[in-house]
């Protein structure tokens, strides 16, 4: 692997090696010195072009704990506010020498974009193109569901809430396929659903009562604030009303359900505190294992 | 060349056994190295009597070649105690060859604390030493030619052989 943009592009044994190798990265963590020296002298650049806590610093935590040099650029109070473009930005730093990118975009596209014309030998890791896809997050995902559940094959699993705008969701329905699960669900409002997603080999449901009945694998999706001035939505009341994960709920999935989250939360809006902070939820662990998935992606592409 | 695994095996215990007198070392650590060195390990940890755990160490994110040959996509993980500061440690090893090995094993080893010391058991010290490490213990010590290769199998039956290759 040169470049790390979609879970679609992967096989299974891909996805494998990349669990496998993030479980050696776990052991990394509970030592006196949490670091090894694989990309030591390595420079690796965090291009964030859009928000980010939980995904930018578990970035760079992972890079430092595989001992490279960790640049942070935020376009919020870069040089493309001045008026620069994506491509001047890439050549400014490839002066500077980067062994690799992680870039986070809203254009669906601008990872692939970047490795069309980046210089040879330079790895591309997107962190959440657009739309398109957020690969390493449902890495992260496919590695708490194995850790907590083991084998993918007995699985049913439910996507809940904004499909129609979420990568993570499309990562993680390649994913989930490509590992062979056996249901995959995506519970939202029409609104909310994007046309002929059932082509993605997944079964949609527009009642959250019906479609999380015996499911093993709760995953909620962030609603997006702004996405209610769309009218895509009526209100958050009536969403949480409809489509929250409450107790409730939660109690017609499998009785050892677990609930996931890639956050940031919001409470009250698509699940509830009592879910979030209860005892099937993962979603502080998934955190936690997005260090090692990161660590191991990255590398995979530096020793490539 | 033949080799007889048990007759390395007893030779092994019966030096590790006299080394740790002399230091006056009751319970060491025991830790081995992936692959081989476990199995070896796993030998010598029971017929010294260790009540201790053994520790596992995979060096892969250590090893020098790394920028060549990639990551090793066997990698498992290491399982040692959280803390071996003033520890006594016996680092064990099928094979003894160039050291590299061993440098990345002691490299993290320092990343889980500062051990009281490390002594260095192997089954085969082949020779052909390309840095500055040697075993204290060894089931056997031969010089082989670079052509040559000891091979163990395992964990069961354990099995040694030197096999050469040929360079085509």
């Amino acid at each position: 692997m040169q470049h790390f943009l979609t879970t679609e592009s992967l096989d299974r044994d891909q996805l494998i090696a990349i669990l496998d190798t993030a479980e050696s990265f776990t052991s990394v963590d509970g030592r006196n010195i949490k670091k090894v020296p694989l990309l030591r002298g390595k420079t690796i650049v965090n291009l964030f072009f859009e928000a980010s806590t939980r995904t930018r610093t578990t970035f760079e935590l992972a890079a430092k704990r595989l001992s490279a040099d960790v640049l942070n650029i935020n376009v919020n109070s870069s040089a493309t506010v001045k008026g620069e473009s994506l491509l001047d930005t890439l050549r400014n730093l490839e002066a500077m020498h980067i062994d690799m990118f992680i870039i986070r975009h809203h254009n669906s596209g601008a990872a692939e974009f970047l490795t069309q014309h980046i210089s040879p030998g330079i790895s591309v890791i997107n962190a959440g193109d657009g739309r398109h896809a957020h690969p390493t997050q449902a890495m992260l995902d496919m590695f708490t569901i194995r850790r907590v559940k083991g084998e993918f094959a007995n699985l049913r699993v439910a996507i809940v809430g904004d499909l129609l705008h979420s990568r993570v969701a499309r990562s993680q329905i390649h994913a989930l396929r490509t590992l062979g699960a056996k249901e995959i669900r995506v519970i939202a409002p029409r609104t909310l659903l994007p046309s002929h997603i059932e082509d993605l080999g997944v079964v949609a449901y527009q009642n959250i009562e019906r479609g999380i009945k015996n499911v093993d694998v709760i995953i909620m999706l962030r609603l997006q604030k702004e996405r209610m001035q769309g009218a895509l939505l009526p209100s958050q009341h009536e969403y949480y009303h409809l489509f929250g994960l409450t107790r409730d709920r939660l109690a017609m999935a499998a009785a050892d359900a677990m609930v996931m989250h890639p956050g940031p939360i919001n409470r009250g809006v698509e699940i509830s505190s009592a879910v979030a902070d209860g005892e099937q939820s993962v979603i502080l662990q998934q955190v936690s294992y997005g260090i090692a998935v990161r660590m191991a992606i990255m590398s995979m592409l530096a020793g490539n | 060349m033949n080799l007889n695994v048990d007759q390395l095996l007893d030779n092994l215990q019966s030096e590790t056994r006299q080394l740790l007198n002399k230091l006056e070392i009751e319970q060491p650590l025991i830790i081995g190295i992936h692959t081989g060195g476990i199995w070896v390990a796993e030998r010598l940890h029971a017929a010294l009597g260790i009540t201790s755990k053994m520790g596992i160490l995979d060096i892969s994110f250590y090893r020098d070649d790394f920028s060549r040959l990639g990551l090793n996509p066997q990698v498992k993980p290491s399982q040692l105690p959280l803390d071996i500061t003033d520890q006594h440690i016996v680092l064990v090893d099928d094979v003894l060859y160039t050291g590299r090995t061993v440098r990345a094993a002691m490299n993290e080893l320092f990343d889980y604390g500062r051990p009281a010391s490390v002594q260095l058991a192997v089954l085969v010290d082949r020779g052909g030493r390309e840095l500055p490490i040697c075993a204290a213990v060894a089931g056997k010590r031969i010089d082989l030619l670079s052509n040559q290769q000891v091979k163990l199998t395992g964990p069961e039956p354990l099995q040694i052989e030197v096999v050469t290759i040929d360079s085509a």
